[in-house]
C-alpha cells in the first residue's frame, strides 16, 4: 500500500500532536482558557414558535455574581448567516443575536453573563418572560407555502439567488435537467418509483460548542473557538456585532470533534457579544444537551427517485427531488441539498442517458440543520443506491454486476456533476476488489442460522468531492529557519483529522527534509494565510496544493539567496536536502548558512506564501459490504463485518486515511441502525443526551476492513483527492438493502431500529394471512 | 466543606460544595485531562480511578473522594507510556478529545486482566465512546502493545 516513490508521503507518520492528545495534556479551548472568565449562558425558548412580549430581568440581575442580561432589546438589528461560507454566503442572512420571534425549542431568548455558572443557572429561573405562542410548522412536508410563515421579518436577506422565498417558507428552490428526462422514462422497461427519508443527525463530536473571548492587549476582540473556519467565524462576527475585522481575532487551538458541526459559528456569537458590552473574559460552553437541541445536526431530506431502466439492468434515466428541512434557520441549506443530487446521480454516468434533479429547501420550527460530513450526499446516496439495490433485486441480477455495468469510470465526463470529468477513478477497481476481499458471491445468499436468526449481504457505492469548485482557496505559508528547519503556516482547522501531519508530510517531501524538521501552526486569523477552513473535504486538495506550491516558490527562493552568496546565477544552483550546490563547482552552502544569511542584510525573504483553488471537484469513491445476522423474533441487527474499499487518489498518510473510513464507516452505522431524531407534538426535541441519543459502542460495530485503489489525480498533491466525508455513504443503503434481503423488507426510513424491523415482519406476516 | 484525598500521590485539601461533581474539582485542581463529554454517564470521557477502581467523575460528587485517594491521567503518565505509542501509531487519537477517558480505562483493564482477549477489551471499554476511530484503530493498537509485550 505504501508508494515508494516518496519519501514521506504515503506513509504512515504519527499525527504530530498524538502524544499531546494520548497523554492528556490541555490542548482545548477550556484548558487554555482564564477559569475566572464570566460564565455564558442562553435561555432559552420553551415553545417551537413565539414573540416574545414581555420579559423580565431585574429579579435574576439581582442574584449575586449575576453581571449581565441582555434580550433583544440590546442587540444590533443587523441579520446576519453562522453558516461557514465563502462570501456571499448561499445562507441567507436570517438571524439576529437575539430575536424577539423565537422559532424552535432551544432558540436563545437571553444571554446570562455571571461569574459562576451557579450564578447564572440561579438568574436563568429568574428571568420572567411572556410568550405569544404562535402556531408552529412542524412537519416539513407542509412547510412549503403554509400560511405559518418561519420569518416573515422584512429584513430577510439572501446574499445569493437560490431561488429562496421567506413568504413561501422557502430557503432555496432549483430545477436542472440533462437530456430528455420524460422521453428517456417513457421508453424504459422498468420505472422505480420511491422516497426515502433520512433525518437530522447529530455529529455527535466528544467536545460540544464552546468558545472563549477577550479583549487582547490593544483592545481587539480575541477569539478562541473551537472551530473549522477561523476566517468565516471573523466575517461573521464582525457583521454580528458591527465591528471591523480588523478588530477580530480568532484562533482555534486543538478540537474535540467537528464532522461539519463547527463549520458553523454555532455559539461565538454569544460570548464575544458579552465581551464587547463588558469589556471581560467570557466563556460559552454547550452541555451535551445544548449541543443536541441547538447545534447544527444534518438536514433532514426526504428524496423521491424515480429511475428507469432496461429489462437487463441498463439504468438509463434518473429524475430525483429532494425536500430538505433547514429548520429554523438557513445555514447551509440552499448548499447541502445539491449534493443529494449532484453526487449521486452520477454515480451511474456510465449508462444514464438524462437526468433531472429538482430541490426545495423548506424552513420549519425546529432546530436549524447545518454541515455535517457528508453534507447531502449522504442523504442522496442512501436514495439513490437503494433504488439501484431495489432494482437488481426486481431484476434477480446481482447488484454488485448492475453496477458493474452502470458505473461512472475513469475518462468520463459527468454531466450530472457539474459536466466535471472523472480524470482518476478507480470505483470498478474498488468493485471488484471489494467484491474479492468480502467473497460477495458466498456471503450474498441468505443463510438461515436455524435459531431464528439469518446471515445476508448488502452493497453501495458512494462518491463525494475533494473541495468546493471554483470556490474554496487553501493557502500555506512555509519559512526556512535557522538551523534548516522548517516552519508550516495553514488556516485550514486540524479537528482530529490529521491535516497537520499529511500537510507537514508534503513539505518534508518537498523539501526534502525528515517529516520531525517541519512545525506546523494553525489557525489563526492574526497569522496565518488565508484559507476557507477545513471543510468540503478540500484541506488535502486544496490546502496540500497550496503547500505544494509554497515549497517550489521557497526553494526556488533558498537557491536565489544560495547564488548570492556563491557569486553565481539562481540557474547555476541546485536544492539539494540540506545544502545548495553549484553545479559547476560543486561548491556548496548548508541551508544553515542560508537562513541565518538571510536574516542578516539580505533582501530575499526565506519564505513563500502560496494560494490555491480549483476549477474542478475530483470525485474520491468508494464500495461497501456488509454482511449482517438479523433476529427474525426481535428484529435486532448485528453488524458482522463491514468491508469497504477506497478510491481517494494516492493516500497521503495511509493509517489516517483508514482511520477516516472506519471512524465514517460507523457513523454510517449509528445513523443506520440507531441514531433517531424526534419531537413531541409541541416540536421539543426528544433526543436530547447520549440516554436517548445512542452512537455505537464499540459493540455495535463489527468487524471493519478497509481497503484502499490508489488512483493518480493530476490535479490534486501527489496525486491526491479526498477522504473526510465520503466514507459516512454507503453504510444506510448497505445495510437497508442487507435487511431487505434477510426481511423481504425495504426500510426507506432512517434509523432502522429493531423495532421497525420486527413490526414490519408483523405486518408482512399479518400481509400473508389475509 | 472541606475534603481531603490523595490526588495524583499528593495530599490534597478542598473546598467543596455539597453538590460540587469530582469532574469539576478535578479541573480545577489542574488536572485537565479529565473531560466533559455528557452529563448522563454515557461517555465516559471523565473516567479517573478511585481506590484504583474507573469511576465517572461527571456523576460522583467531589466529597465522596474524601478520604480516598484518586488518579488522573497526569498521575499516570509512565503507565499510559507503555500502550499509548501502539494507539498513535494507529493513527486512531484523532481529536484526542476522548482519549484521557479511554487511556484511564485501558489502565484499569490491563491491571486487571494483563492478557485480554479482543472480546474482553471490547466488553471493558464498551463504555468509552469515540466518535472519530470507528473503534478498530484503538482496539488494534493495544493489540499491537500486547504482542510487543509477548515477544
Amino acid at each position: 500500500m505504501e508508494n515508494r516513490e516518496y519519501k514521506t508521503v504515503g506513509k504512515s507518520f504519527r499525527k504530530k500532536d498524538a502524544m499531546q492528545l494520548l497523554t492528556g495534556k490541555p490542548v482545548y479551548v477550556d484548558d487554555i482558557t482564564p477559569r475566572n472568565a464570566l460564565v455564558v449562558m442562553l435561555l432559552r425558548s420553551p415553545h417551537a414558535n413565539a414573540i416574545v412580549q414581555e420579559i423580565r430581568t431585574d429579579a435574576a440581575k439581582k442574584v449575586p455574581g449575576v453581571v449581565d442580561i441582555y434580550t433583544w432589546q440590546d442587540v444590533p438589528q443587523t441579520r446576519f448567516a453562522i453558516a461557514g461560507q465563502t462570501y456571499p454566503e448561499p445562507s441567507p442572512y436570517d438571524r439576529l443575536i437575539l430575536d424577539r420571534h423565537v422559532r424552535f425549542v432551544g432558540d436563545a431568548v437571553a444571554i446570562i453573563a455571571a461569574e459562576t455558572e451557579k450564578a447564572a443557572r440561579k438568574a436563568m429561573k429568574l428571568i420572567k418572560v411572556k410568550y405569544e405562542v404562535l402556531e408552529a410548522v412542524l412537519d416539513f412536508r407542509a412547510a412549503k407555502d403554509n400560511p405559518v410563515l418561519v420569518h416573515p421579518e422584512a429584513d430577510w436577506f439572501p446574499p445569493c439567488e437560490v431561488g429562496g422565498d421567506n413568504r413561501r417558507n422557502l430557503v432555496a428552490s432549483e430545477v436542472s435537467a440533462h437530456g430528455d428526462v420524460d422521453g428517456v422514462m417513457a421508453d424504459c422497461d422498468i420505472v422505480i418509483d420511491r422516497t426515502y427519508h433520512t433525518k437530522a443527525f447529530h455529529q455527535a463530536m466528544m467536545e460540544p460548542f464552546i468558545c472563549y473571548t477577550e479583549l487582547d492587549r490593544y483592545g481587539r476582540l480575541h477569539v478562541v473557538s473551537s472551530t473549522q473556519i477561523v476566517f468565516h467565524t471573523r466575517r461573521i462576527l464582525s457583521r454580528a456585532l458591527g465591528i471591523p475585522k480588523s478588530r477580530i481575532r480568532v484562533e482555534k487551538p486543538r478540537i474535540g470533534g467537528g464532522f461539519g458541526a463547527k463549520q458553523t459559528a454555532v455559539c461565538d456569537v454569544y460570548p464575544a457579544f458579552v465581551t464587547m458590552k463588558t469589556g471581560r473574559p467570557a466563556k460559552i460552553s454547550y452541555t451535551r444537551e445544548e449541543a443536541q437541541i441547538s447545534g447544527s445536526p444534518r438536514h433532514e431530506m426526504e428524496v423521491r427517485v424515480r429511475l428507469g431502466a432496461s429489462r437487463e439492468g441498463k439504468i438509463r434515466v434518473m429524475d430525483l427531488y429532494t425536500l430538505s428541512n433547514t429548520g429554523a434557520y438557513g445555514e447551509h441549506g440552499p448548499t447541502t441539498v445539491g449534493l443529494s443530487g449532484h453526487k449521486s446521480i452520477p454515480l451511474y454516468t456510465g449508462s444514464l442517458e438524462a437526468h433531472r434533479f429538482s430541490y426545495d429547501v423548506v424552513y420549519t420550527n425546529l432546530q436549524a440543520a447545518g454541515a455535517y460530513r457528508g453534507y447531502g450526499a449522504t442523504q442522496g446516496i442512501f436514495a439513490v443506491e437503494s433504488a439501484v439495490n431495489e432494482l437488481a433485486e426486481m431484476l434477480g441480477m446481482d447488484p454488485t454486476v448492475i453496477r458493474d455495468r452502470n458505473m461512472v469510470k475513469e475518462g468520463m465526463v459527468m454531466p450530472a456533476y457539474y459536466g466535471e470529468p472523472a480524470n482518476a477513478c478507480a470505483l470498478d477497481r474498488c468493485m471488484e476488489h471489494c467484491r474479492q476481499m468480502f467473497r460477495w458471491e458466498e456471503r450474498y445468499p441468505v443463510r438461515d442460522m436455524g435459531n431464528g436468526k439469518v446471515r445476508c449481504a448488502g452493497v453501495a457505492m458512494a462518491m463525494q468531492g475533494s473541495c468546493i469548485s471554483n470556490i474554496d482557496v487553501g493557502s500555506a505559508t512555509v519559512k526556512l529557519s535557522e538551523d534548516g528547519t522548517y516552519n508550516l503556516l495553514i488556516g485550514a482547522a486540524d479537528m482530529g483529522t490529521g491535516c497537520d501531519t499529511i500537510l507537514a508530510q508534503m513539505v518534508a517531501e518537498c523539501m526534502d527534509c525528515r517529516l520531525a524538521d517541519v512545525a506546523v501552526f494553525g489557525a489563526d486569523t492574526d497569522a496565518s494565510p488565508y484559507d476557507s477552513g477545513s471543510y468540503a473535504s478540500s484541506t488535502t486538495y486544496i490546502t496540500g496544493k497550496a503547500v505544494e506550491k509554497a515549497c517550489t516558490q521557497l526553494k526556488d527562493q533558498i537557491c536565489a539567496i544560495a547564488a548570492q552568496m556563491m557569486g553565481c546565477e539562481k540557474e547555476e544552483v541546485v536544492f539539494e536536502s540540506t545544502r545548495v550546490r553549484r553545479m559547476d563547482t560543486d561548491q556548496a552552502v548548508s541551508l544553515a548558512d542560508i537562513a541565518y544569511k538571510a536574516q542578516v542584510g539580505n533582501t530575499q525573504p526565506a519564505e513563500a506564501t502560496a494560494t490555491h483553488s480549483s476549477p474542478i471537484s475530483p470525485p474520491p469513491y468508494m464500495v461497501g459490504m456488509v454482511e449482517i445476522e438479523l433476529d427474525k423474533l426481535t428484529g435486532l441487527v448485528t453488524i458482522l463485518d463491514y468491508m469497504a474499499v477506497v478510491d481517494c487518489g494516492i493516500p497521503i498518510n495511509p493509517a489516517l486515511a483508514r482511520i477516516q473510513a472506519e471512524g465514517g464507516i460507523v457513523q454510517g452505522i449509528g445513523h443506520t441502525l440507531m441514531e433517531n431524531v424526534t419531537y413531541d407534538r409541541n416540536g421539543r426535541p426528544i433526543e436530547s443526551s447520549f440516554m436517548q441519543y445512542k452512537i455505537p459502542t464499540r459493540l455495535d460495530m463489527g468487524h471493519l476492513r478497509v481497503e484502499f485503489e490508489h488512483s493518480n489525480e493530476p490535479t490534486g498533491p501527489f496525486g491526491a483527492k479526498s477522504i473526510g466525508e465520503i466514507v459516512i455513504n454507503t453504510p444506510a443503503p448497505a445495510i437497508a438493502h442487507a435487511i431487505y434481503r434477510a426481511t423481504g423488507v425495504w426500510h426507506r426510513e432512517l434509523p432502522i431500529t429493531p423495532e421497525k424491523v420486527a413490526m414490519s415482519l408483523v405486518e408482512k406476516q399479518h400481509e400473508i394471512q389475509a | 466543606m472541606e475534603i481531603k484525598l490523595i490526588l495524583n500521590g499528593r495530599q490534597v485539601v478542598g473546598h467543596v460544595d455539597a453538590d460540587t461533581v469530582l469532574l469539576d474539582f478535578l479541573r480545577e485542581k489542574g488536572c485537565l485531562s479529565v473531560k466533559r463529554g455528557c452529563d448522563t454517564s454515557n461517555c465516559g470521557l471523565c473516567t479517573v480511578l478511585m481506590d484504583g477502581k474507573p469511576i465517572l467523575s461527571c456523576s460522583t460528587l467531589a466529597v465522596r473522594a474524601d478520604g480516598h485517594e484518586v488518579f488522573t491521567l497526569e498521575g499516570l503518565q509512565g503507565e499510559a507510556a507503555d500502550f499509548i505509542g501502539f494507539i498513535a501509531d494507529q493513527g486512531a487519537d484523532q481529536c484526542g478529545f476522548c482519549n484521557p477517558g479511554f487511556v484511564m480505562n485501558t489502565i484499569a483493564l490491563l491491571r486487571e486482566n494483563p492478557d485480554p482477549t479482543d472480546e474482553e477489551i471490547r466488553a471493558f471499554l464498551a463504555g468509552n465512546l469515540c466518535r472519530c476511530s470507528g473503534y478498530d484503530g484503538q482496539l488494534r493498537g493495544i493489540r499491537n502493545y500486547l504482542n510487543s509485550r509477548g515477544r
